[in-house]
């Protein structure tokens, strides 16, 4: 017996290349298997839900009966009240708002165009620190640590603490990623105990950034007085907390699948090498290419809705599967191929709607700055496994090693 | 086959001339080029200025984060055109096929396209106009000169029509901490365009912002000093501004003037052109070889009833600009409808507004998500049981949605549940839009009936 759609998109043996399956997916306008989740992949329907205000994303709305099968691994299990990116309007919006506040325009213009120095910094640190360039893991030696030090910046957290950081978020990530052969409850109560302790961390900064704040992020949140008033320190750690988880398992995958996609073109790469400005275009085909967000599970109607003569009723968990719908053929031309001229690219990559990606001039940055060193500082880089080794998440698709050579780093 | 050979001819040698030097002449002149013509192409211009951007010029221009002479709009790609800037067009003949310049050239063309736009309408009295410190605000030199003398810190400024573009002079003022008051015939702001349930929204938002906010008056007279400086504004309610500067903000008249006599269609309400951007002439028989766009043109809209709309939205100027250009080197077959969505944009007072649709001709209106009194919200417009138009405020992610409910003609109000829906949210009530038959010069978007020949309005002036 042929295996559903559903299977195959979770099933790991098609980690690698998923796009055959998505293919199949976009032949049916809504694709829903007994008492799964409805799942839609082609571009113009994904874009409308995302735009619909019948649609919801808090958890709260989905009818009890509802069976997704991801609903476990996307629960944030914890006693933190649901961040935004679980939330509608109008708390939704209030919460994004005061986060915004310190991050973006129109209060915070400069912040992350301020971080480019800093950015350039921890990118040409960790080019300098890998071991043998005869054998790299991009993943472990780069891509990995990046982002994590990037959002300990953001937030302003001590550099004497960062390494603590880093071992919590690098065990909350893992339980977005169950390894088949751990013992799951003890996974379980692993990444519970580092969320546990990320958070009293981050209630102990908050207190100190109260008493004496400085100019990063969390100061300003903590201390903030704009016309929504301050958050609660509970919503503040969900909000930092949700800084970072957003922000990790994504980029670490924008840097890996983007390296991986330039050494499968190494025409690309070469034209990276002699122009850095091309890293800007080339990083928004790759969030169209190959997104590092497949597909956003937390969706569902708050009323019965039609979508060409099918109807997802009230309460059904819907998904949205963003990579099938960047590959769509009505909507990019020759979408299987990987092309940084691509003149019209309004992928689906960051989302869209008012849950699109809050970090994503940041994400844009970090990969640009990351690409462009990476193809100007490696010689004669090459793939040393094609497919490489891929992480179980169907959903934050990565690779999970990235093992490359190259003959030299250049200074 | 013949057809087929001299649209060939055309696209190879043809002479293509283009009347009005700004968005919309611009991108149809980059169209072209990209569409693959090689003839001439000559761009006729009665500003001096190579094509500039305009919205700019109520916003960061006076706010003086840019310089009026930094809006050059971006270019898409050469165009190797021959330019004529400086020298308006003063005729059309259209048996000869010719433009005539006011310097006395006449150019040749064998396909016209017509961009000619809108003017700001002066102040109805000549004298009054005259005096030092009276702005309007259109032209790049508009903005640089009304920008130079709100630099030099007036005591306060009178903004005379509170529509979007006096409504963004206004909130301009504010953050540069000067004292405005803002005289409005209507009873609150963007009452023509958006309605009075919104507009009470407008006028909570600038008075909140400082604004010395006047509505239903009418300022009946300017009075300058021996020095012929503008000093102080007279009120139909006898009160009085005292003010040393004033931006006369009351709408916009077509520029089309210059087709007097030329036997097009062509009158106060714009130029008459069918769903394809081709001209009509004053019979109601489209012409073949006369393209329109951007503000200056009346079009008709499939999911408006075929009415002409006459819009002045920066998207539909380049929308039209492209439709116009790909149709003069087409075949009747090839040809494309222009079919854009009205769509229009504003900040001011801190607030992003964005409408869709049509909501000037909705009769009721429902707050679908969030509330009036947060100042963020949609509003959806209803007109005869249909969905017809939506704005948001602080909401313009939403609005995608709210064009398909247009586009598919949903029944209002939308019988459905969305989310932060309020108790206000429950039941439409009136738009309270103003008599239609009272021309304000509020509305962006203006429905003017059925007929192509358009040569009975008159604009009674508002003030
Ligand atoms: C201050 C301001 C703010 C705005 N803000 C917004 C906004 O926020 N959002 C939005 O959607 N729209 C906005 N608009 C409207 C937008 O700018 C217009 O829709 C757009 O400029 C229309 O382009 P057009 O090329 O059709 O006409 P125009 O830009 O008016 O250009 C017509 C050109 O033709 C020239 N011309 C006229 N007669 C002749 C002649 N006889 N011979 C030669 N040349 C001639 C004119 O001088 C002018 O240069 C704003 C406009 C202004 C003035
Ligand atoms: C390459 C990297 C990234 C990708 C591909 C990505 C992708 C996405 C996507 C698809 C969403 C939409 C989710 C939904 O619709 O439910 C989203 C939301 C979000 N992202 Fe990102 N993201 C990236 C990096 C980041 C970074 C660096 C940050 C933080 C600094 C961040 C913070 C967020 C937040 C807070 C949300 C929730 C927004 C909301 O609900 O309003 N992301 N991201």
């Amino acid at each position: 017996m042929t295996q559903s759609l559903l299977h195959q998109i979770l099933d790991y043996a098609n980690r690698a290349d998923p796009y055959p399956i998505y293919e199949e997916l976009r032949k049916t306008p809504v694709h829903h298997e007994e008492d799964g989740p409805y799942v839609v992949g082609t571009y113009y329907e994904i874009r409308s839900l995302l735009h619909d205000p019948r649609i919801s994303s808090d958890a709260r709305n989905l009818a009890s009966t509802a069976r997704d099968p991801l609903a476990e691994s996307a629960q944030e299990g914890s006693a933190l009240p649901p961040s935004f990116l679980r939330l509608d309007p109008p708390e939704h919006d209030r919460l994004r708002r005061m986060t915004n506040r310190p991050f973006g325009p129109p209060h915070s213009p400069h912040r992350v165009d301020g971080m480019r120095g800093e950015l350039r910094d921890i990118v040409a640190g960790l080019i300098d620190g890998i071991g043998d360039p005869g054998r790299i893991d991009l993943v472990e030696e780069f891509s990995y640590p990046f982002p994590v030090t990037v959002i300990c910046r953001l937030l302003g957290v001590p550099r004497e603490d960062e390494a603590r950081f880093h071992t919590w978020a690098d065990t909350i990530a893992a339980s977005l990623d169950p390894d088949p052969d751990a013992d799951p409850t003890e996974r379980g109560k692993e990444s519970h105990e580092a969320r546990m302790q990320l958070g009293m961390y981050l209630a102990g900064l908050i207190e100190e950034r109260r008493k004496k704040p400085g100019d990063d992020m969390l100061s300003e949140l903590a201390t903030a007085k704009g016309p929504d008033g301050a958050m609660t320190t509970m919503e503040l750690l969900s909000t930092a907390a949700l800084l970072l988880i957003a922000g990790h398992e994504t980029t670490v995958n924008l840097v890996t699948n983007g390296m991986l996609t330039l050494l499968r073109n190494p025409d690309v790469l070469q034209r990276l090498r002699a122009d850095p400005r091309l890293a800007v275009p080339v990083v928004e085909e790759l969030l169209r290419f190959e997104p590092p967000v497949q597909l956003v599970p937390q969706r569902t109607p708050l009323a019965d809705i039609e979508i060409h003569g099918v109807t997802i009723p009230k309460g059904a968990s819907l998904w949205l599967v963003l990579a099938s719908g960047n590959r769509d053929p009505q909507r990019f031309e020759n979408p299987d191929r990987f092309d940084p001229d691509r003149r019209d690219i309004q992928h689906l990559g960051l989302g869209s709607g008012i849950h699109s990606c809050f970090g994503a001039p940041l994400a844009r940055l970090e990969a640009q700055l990351a690409l462009a060193e990476l193809a100007r500082r490696l010689e004669n880089p090459r793939l040393l496994e094609d497919p490489p080794p891929y992480r179980q998440n169907a959903v934050l698709r990565g690779p999970r090693h990235l093992p490359i050579a190259c003959d030299g780093i250049r200074p | 086959m013949n057809g087929d050979a001299s649209l060939e001819q055309l696209r190879r040698e043809g002479r293509v001339v283009i009347v009005g030097a700004s968005l919309a002449g611009l991108r149809a002149a980059e169209t072209l080029r990209e569409k693959g013509f090689a003839g001439s192409l000559t761009m006729i211009g009665d500003e001096p200025y190579e094509p500039y951007d305009r919205p700019p010029l109520s916003k960061q221009v006076l706010l003086g984060m840019a310089g009026a002479d930094r809006t050059a709009l971006p270019r898409r790609r050469a165009l190797d055109a021959t330019w004529r800037l400086g020298v308006p067009a003063t005729g059309l003949d259209m048996a000869a096929g010719r433009v005539r310049l006011a310097d006395g050239d006449e150019v040749p063309y064998d396909r016209l396209l017509i961009a000619t736009g809108v003017r700001a309408r002066p102040w109805p009295h000549a004298a009054e106009a005259e005096l030092d410190g009276v702005f309007v605000l259109r032209t790049r030199d508009d903005g640089a000169a009304l920008a130079r003398r709100l630099a030099e810190r007036p005591k306060r400024v009178l903004v005379i029509g509170a529509g979007f573009t006096g409504s963004e002079i206004a909130s301009a003022c504010r953050e540069r901490g000067l004292a405005v008051t803002v005289a409005e015939r209507a009873a609150a702001p963007l009452v023509g365009a958006l309605g009075g349930v919104v507009g009470a929204v407008a006028a909570e938002l600038q008075r909140e912002h400082g604004v010395d906010l006047r509505c239903g008056v009418m300022v009946t007279a300017l009075e300058g000093d021996a020095t012929g400086r503008v000093r102080a504004a007279h009120l139909s309610d006898g009160s009085s501004v005292e003010t040393d500067v004033v931006i006369v903000s009351l709408g916009a008249t077509r520029n089309t003037e210059w087709l007097a006599g030329s036997g097009l269609g062509a009158g106060p309400r714009g130029i008459a052109c069918d769903a394809g951007c081709r001209a009509f002439d004053i019979r109601g028989i489209v012409t073949d070889d006369i393209y329109v766009a951007g503000d200056v043109a009346r079009s008709p809209h499939a999911l408006f009833g075929y009415q002409f709309l006459s819009l002045e939205h920066w998207g539909n100027a380049v929308s039209q600009a492209e439709t116009a250009a790909h149709n003069m080197l087409s075949a009747s077959s090839d040809r494309l409808p222009h079919l854009w969505m009205p769509a229009f944009w504003s900040s001011q007072f801190g607030v992003n507004i964005k409408s869709v649709g049509v909501p000037t001709l909705g009769t009721e209106i429902v707050v679908s998500q969030g509330s009036l009194a947060d100042r963020r919200f949609v509003g959806v417009y209803g007109y005869q049981g249909r969905v017809i138009g939506a704005v948001a405020f602080d909401h313009a992610r939403w609005l995608p949605f709210y064009q398909e409910l247009i586009e598919t003609t949903v029944p209002f109000p939308p019988p459905f549940p969305t989310v932060d829906r309020r108790p206000e949210g429950r039941r439409p009530v009136d738009a309270d839009f103003p008599d239609p038959s009272v021309p304000t010069h509020g509305p962006t978007v203006t429905l003017s009936g059925y007929s192509p020949a358009d040569r009975r309005m008159t604009f009674t002036p508002a003030h």
